[in-house]
């Protein structure tokens, strides 16, 4: 399988403190990979270096064989604090990828009411986001991003601002997502669990100096039940490996 | 307010206060204060005068003009100040010196400079109120969320439409409680401009009814100031707390 997203030898600096240091990673074409580690070791960097929006010092980041120079049309954002504009309702929100895109209103209303409602939004059209709870913001997030129809979905700890059940439904939610969209997804968290029950392959990202430490692929969760997935023996060997390789890094 | 258990309405205190300079007014204690109904006859009697339907309408020219101007030059400055580092070293030295600076110093030299008329009153209110929208409308673009600057710039917004779209919207807020700030130091600007000017509008009725000792016509002059500037703070703060549904949730 070929990797959609290649990140090749990137290396940023903040000041003194090395964010990423000679990264090299491939995001496999219709998977959802996640970026699993300690604070500080720089996965939200580097899914920002990948959408663009900031810029590697040195080393080069490929979307289908394109480098980027910035962000583009292949890509779309999911904001950790959902970045919603408090000011319009959730239609506008949801369209508002599409408004900066200049299409027609017509046009990217009927689309984004088409994402409200694959969200589970529907009837909130006319909502504001001070109105909404922050699971259901985060679902108005999801929405804008996946109706600019980009290749490449960047998600960055979308679920760390939303309680524990919502998540958990969300989790089930996205696993549905992922099958019907058929997009790559780049998922970016520091929660062991939810990077296992999501993700197609896992890469374990270390700090000091930021690197990847290893990939790990689960082989046969994605075909369970997602109701089973939290029981199965592969799922809970996975977390333990995990957990055991994190471990020493947590203060 | 509750009094034995009746709501009374907003300012009603205002009718004790009144009730107090009616008794002292007419209790001929000062001749510098006569009684409010005499104001108030006096204020019937001279709103449809000449002279005082010129000054208003005077006065009202030199504040709206220099409102606006200030409106329309510090929010863009203040929006570009919060949004470009270069421009904001320029500019701030500036907008700090002139917003703490005894502005009606200025006034002779902006007489010198514009004429003693019009112009040098409408500068006078412009420079009142711009540096403290200026400040506002900076101030609000730079506590602006940044997620919402790289959201709009991972969906490739031009710099028009992040700045009409995102950062403009962001600081409205700020922007309109500086406008309020601004518009009740414009009025300040108007009339301090006039009176040092003293010879177009509010200002010329000053000197007129003062010099003559008519005094209940001298504060007709007043109150109708007064009345004016909280009347426009009122409107302005009723439409910034239109906007309080997202200042706290941004």
């Amino acid at each position: 399988m070929s990797g959609i997203v290649k990140v090749k030898n990137v290396f940023k600096n903040y000041g003194k403190v090395e964010a990423l240091r000679d990264m090299s990673l491939d995001f496999p074409q219709g998977k959802l990979t996640s970026l699993l580690g300690p604070s500080g070791c720089g996965k939200t960097t580097l899914l920002k270096i990948i959408a663009g929006i900031i810029k590697p010092d040195s080393g080069e980041v490929l979307v289908n064989d394109q480098i980027v120079k910035g962000p583009g049309p292949d890509r779309a954002f999911v904001f950790q604090d959902f970045a919603l504009l408090p000011w319009a309702n959730v239609l506008r929100n949801v369209a508002f990828g599409l408004e900066l895109r200049k299409v027609a209103i017509s046009e990217r209303e009927s689309i984004a009411e088409k994402y409200i409602e694959a969200v589970g939004l529907k009837g909130f059209e006319k909502s504001y986001p001070h109105e909404l709870s922050g699971g259901m913001k985060q679902r108005v997030g999801l929405a804008r991003a996946l109706s600019v129809d980009a290749k490449v979905l960047l998600l960055d700890e979308p679920f760390s601002a939303v309680d524990e059940q919502t998540r958990r439904k969300f989790q089930e939610d996205l696993l549905d997502l992922i099958k019907k969209e058929k997009k790559t997804f780049i998922f970016v968290t520091h929660s062991i669990e939810e990077a296992v029950y999501v993700s197609d392959q896992i890469a374990i990202l270390l700090p000091r100096p930021s690197r990847v430490s290893e990939i790990i692929k689960p082989t046969n969760l994605k075909n369970k039940n997602p109701e089973n997935i939290r029981r199965d023996p592969e799922y809970l060997d996975i977390v333990d490996k995990i957990w055991f390789s994190l471990k020493t890094y947590v203060e | 307010m509750k009094i034995f258990g009746y709501k009374v309405p907003l300012m009603s205190s205002l009718l004790l206060w009144g009730l107090l300079w009616e008794i002292i007014g007419r209790s001929k204690l000062t001749y510098f204060i006569p009684s409010v109904s005499e104001i108030f006859l006096t204020f019937l009697e001279i709103y449809k005068s000449d002279a005082f339907v010129q000054a208003s309408t005077e006065t009202a020219y030199a504040f709206f003009l220099g409102s606006f101007f200030s409106i329309i030059i510090g929010v863009p400055v203040g929006i570009l100040m919060g949004k470009n580092k270069i421009v904001d070293d320029i500019l701030l030295p500036w907008v700090n010196l002139f917003i703490s600076a005894p502005l009606s110093a200025l006034v002779p030299v902006l007489m010198i400079l514009f004429g003693f008329g019009m112009k040098a009153i409408i500068i006078t209110t412009f420079l009142f109120a711009v540096w403290i929208i200026v400040l506002n409308s900076r101030a609000g673009v730079m506590q602006i969320n940044r997620s919402l600057v790289e959201m709009a710039k991972s969906f490739c917004a031009s710099n028009i439409d992040s700045f009409f779209k995102i950062y403009f919207w962001a600081a409205l807020p700020e922007i309109i409680s500086g406008i309020r700030i601004g518009c009740i130091r414009a009025v300040k600007g108007v009339v301090i401009g006039q009176l040092l000017i003293s010879i177009v509008g509010f200002g010329a009725l000053f000197e007129l009814y003062s010099a003559n000792f008519l005094m209940s016509h001298f504060w007709v002059v007043i109150f109708v100031l007064f009345f004016m500037a909280f009347t426009l703070s009122e409107i302005l703060a009723y439409i910034e707390n239109k906007l309080a549904y997202y200042a706290s949730n941004r």
